[in-house]
């Protein structure tokens, strides 16, 4: 594969091609940071991927006092789904069961979509008549009481089909730990990136897949061309020196966003430089046919 | 662009309705057309030239230069984008069925203001009559939207049957504040005297100074409500004292229990 070189860390010229996506945001807030995230977290928990989960989810971002509608710590928490209804299932069952269940949380909306999903309409009916609404600026608000209060959340939150899902850097490097200190890296660098998460676990994946299976009835398997254990077979793509592959993936609630995304990643990985970092960098694609959003690695470069 | 200016020359002879008078029924129209206005509710003509000096201006911002207590239905069904502001005081039902835009009364203002109000907001410099966000007779609800502040005191049953929408009260209120209101919130920073939520089903009243609210209020004991929270941030630019208040500890009083009892009083703990 062509190739550039940057720091002496080899990028493909190859490109992350990626899907629209539903996605919708709430932010929840807590008497103290450590609840909050633990709702957030929790609600986010077993949200890698749509194929398995119904959902990609994720903490996009910590806020501060001054940032939160109600002056508490909170966390901004994306979800992206196939379909706004799927969006919708996800989105209010996870609230039901993560974050009314945790004791301290408010719930407010994270973004203002074409479409509004009914959250705080469909959970207020857990106050068995005892609930009652607070209209403020426009916005309607349940206070639904509980064991330790009130759960205060929002009736209807925003919901965009403007999203993309599967913008992502496959990330090579010597061994696992190079590998690994490098696609953190990235991460960290992501992290920062507004209206961006990566969903995996602690925002990586390694178990990168391709498109099919020579089982029947499997839709993906194993990327087998970037399997360091298979890389002296004719289907590799790797080089030589090359002994770990970890891949971010990334969903944004823009084109922008993800872009952003992709290039602060791959800025942070190439300055750590490959004697301690990546040797090379590429992207996941199936030959640019099946989704509209293609993120050239050349493009992103610093 | 300079705002659209009505300068009172005399204290007028009768009430008038300045209902027709609201910014977005002047767009389009010219100087004159708007001078032949008919504003008199009696017999005897009283045209807007009559009564008023007409600077054209900007029809989204009105401004009236001087005020009088027989300046009745200033602002009547405004919509949002426009603004009113008086410098003096205005008669009854400033803002009657207000459904947007911004009302600011430099003086005092009559009985029934933001009567019938769906949205937008009203801001009273000095004091306001009794029955304010009031239903008139016949009608099943009083305000349903918006935000109306009032810098001074204000008459009896302010917050009669309020449907929906915030009712901040610098001063003292009348004797009862949030009598039979629906839902809604009314904040009180002064004295409140009568019988404070007779019959309130869901809305919440806020009072500065706490008081006997009778048997049919029950003390649920103090709490940090969030809600509180969210409205104490929302408020401060409206008043600075009203969000202090929402920000503290709050003991809440359930009720009115002679009828549906999801409304509260909340006083500070």
């Amino acid at each position: 594969m062509p190739q550039l070189v940057r720091k002496g860390v080899r990028i493909d010229d190859s490109f992350a091609e990626a899907f629209p996506m539903s996605g919708t945001g709430l932010i929840i807030t807590a008497p103290n940071r450590k609840w909050a995230m633990i709702a957030a977290h929790t609600m986010t928990g077993f949200a890698t991927s749509v194929i398995g989960c119904g959902c990609e989810a994720g903490v996009d971002a910590e806020l501060s006092v001054k940032e939160t509608p109600d002056g508490r710590p909170g966390v901004r928490v994306l979800l992206f789904a196939m379909s706004s209804k799927d969006a919708e299932k996800q989105l209010v069952n996870r609230l039901g069961q993560c974050v009314l269940t945790c004791p301290g949380t408010a719930v407010f909306r994270a973004l203002d979509g074409e479409f509004e999903i009914k959250v705080g309409d469909a959970v207020r009916q857990f106050g068995d008549k005892w609930q009652i609404s607070k209209a403020l600026d426009g916005r309607r608000y349940w206070r639904v009481p509980v064991m330790d209060g009130e759960f205060l959340v929002e009736s209807k939150v925003g919901l965009t089909k403007k999203c993309v899902g599967g913008g992502n850097l496959l990330v090579m490097g010597e061994d696992w730990d190079t590998t690994m200190r490098a696609t953190e890296a990235g991460v960290e660098a992501i992290r920062g990136v507004a209206g961006a998460i990566t969903p995996f676990p602690g925002g990586i994946v390694r178990s990168g897949s391709k498109v099919g299976s020579n089982y029947k009835g499997m839709g993906a398997s194993t990327n087998d061309a970037y399997c360091p254990t298979l890389s002296g077979l004719g289907t590799s793509v790797l080089d030589p020196d090359i002994g770990c592959v970890l891949e971010i993936v990334i969903d944004g609630l823009t084109d922008a966003a993800v872009a952003e995304a992709m290039r602060a990643g791959l800025k942070a990985i190439i300055a750590l430089g490959p004697k301690h970092g990546a040797k090379r960098v590429g992207a996941g694609n199936y030959g640019g046919k099946l989704g509209p959003f293609h993120y050239h690695l050349k493009d992103l470069l610093p | 662009m300079k705002p659209f200016l009505f300068a009172l020359r005399q204290e007028p002879s009768q009430r008038l309705d300045l209902s027709r008078l609201t910014p977005d029924r002047l767009v389009g129209r010219t100087q004159k057309e708007i001078e032949a206005i008919d504003i008199g509710t009696t017999k005897v003509d009283a045209k807007v030239a009559d009564l008023f000096k007409v600077r054209v201006g900007d029809p989204r911002v009105l401004h009236f230069e001087g005020g009088s207590e027989r300046l009745d239905l200033l602002g009547a069904k405004l919509l949002p984008g426009f603004t009113i502001h008086v410098e003096g005081d205005v008669g009854a039902q400033l803002g009657r069925g207000a459904q947007g835009g911004t009302i600011t009364v430099a003086g005092d203002a009559g009985a029934f203001a933001a009567s019938g109000m769906t949205g937008g907001h009203i801001d009273i410099g000095g004091d306001c009559g009794d029955f304010l966000g009031a239903p008139l007779a016949g009608e099943i609800a009083g305000m349903a939207g918006g935000r109306v502040v009032v810098g001074g005191n204000v008459g009896q049953r302010a917050g009669d049957r309020l449907r929906r929408g915030i009712i901040i009260i610098e001063g003292d209120a009348g004797a009862d504040l949030g009598a039979r209101a629906i839902a809604g919130t009314i904040i009180a920073l002064g004295a409140a005297t009568g019988r404070i939520g007779y019959l309130n089903k869901r809305a919440s009243l806020v009072l500065a100074q706490g008081g006997d609210f009778g048997p049919t209020y029950v003390d649920c004991g103090a709490h940090h409500f969030t809600f509180a929270r969210l409205f104490s941030r929302a408020l401060g630019e409206d008043s600075r004292r009203a969000s202090r208040l929402l920000s503290q500890k709050l003991r809440r009083f359930a009720g009115d229990t002679a009828v549906l009892g999801k409304g509260e009083i909340l006083t500070p703990a």
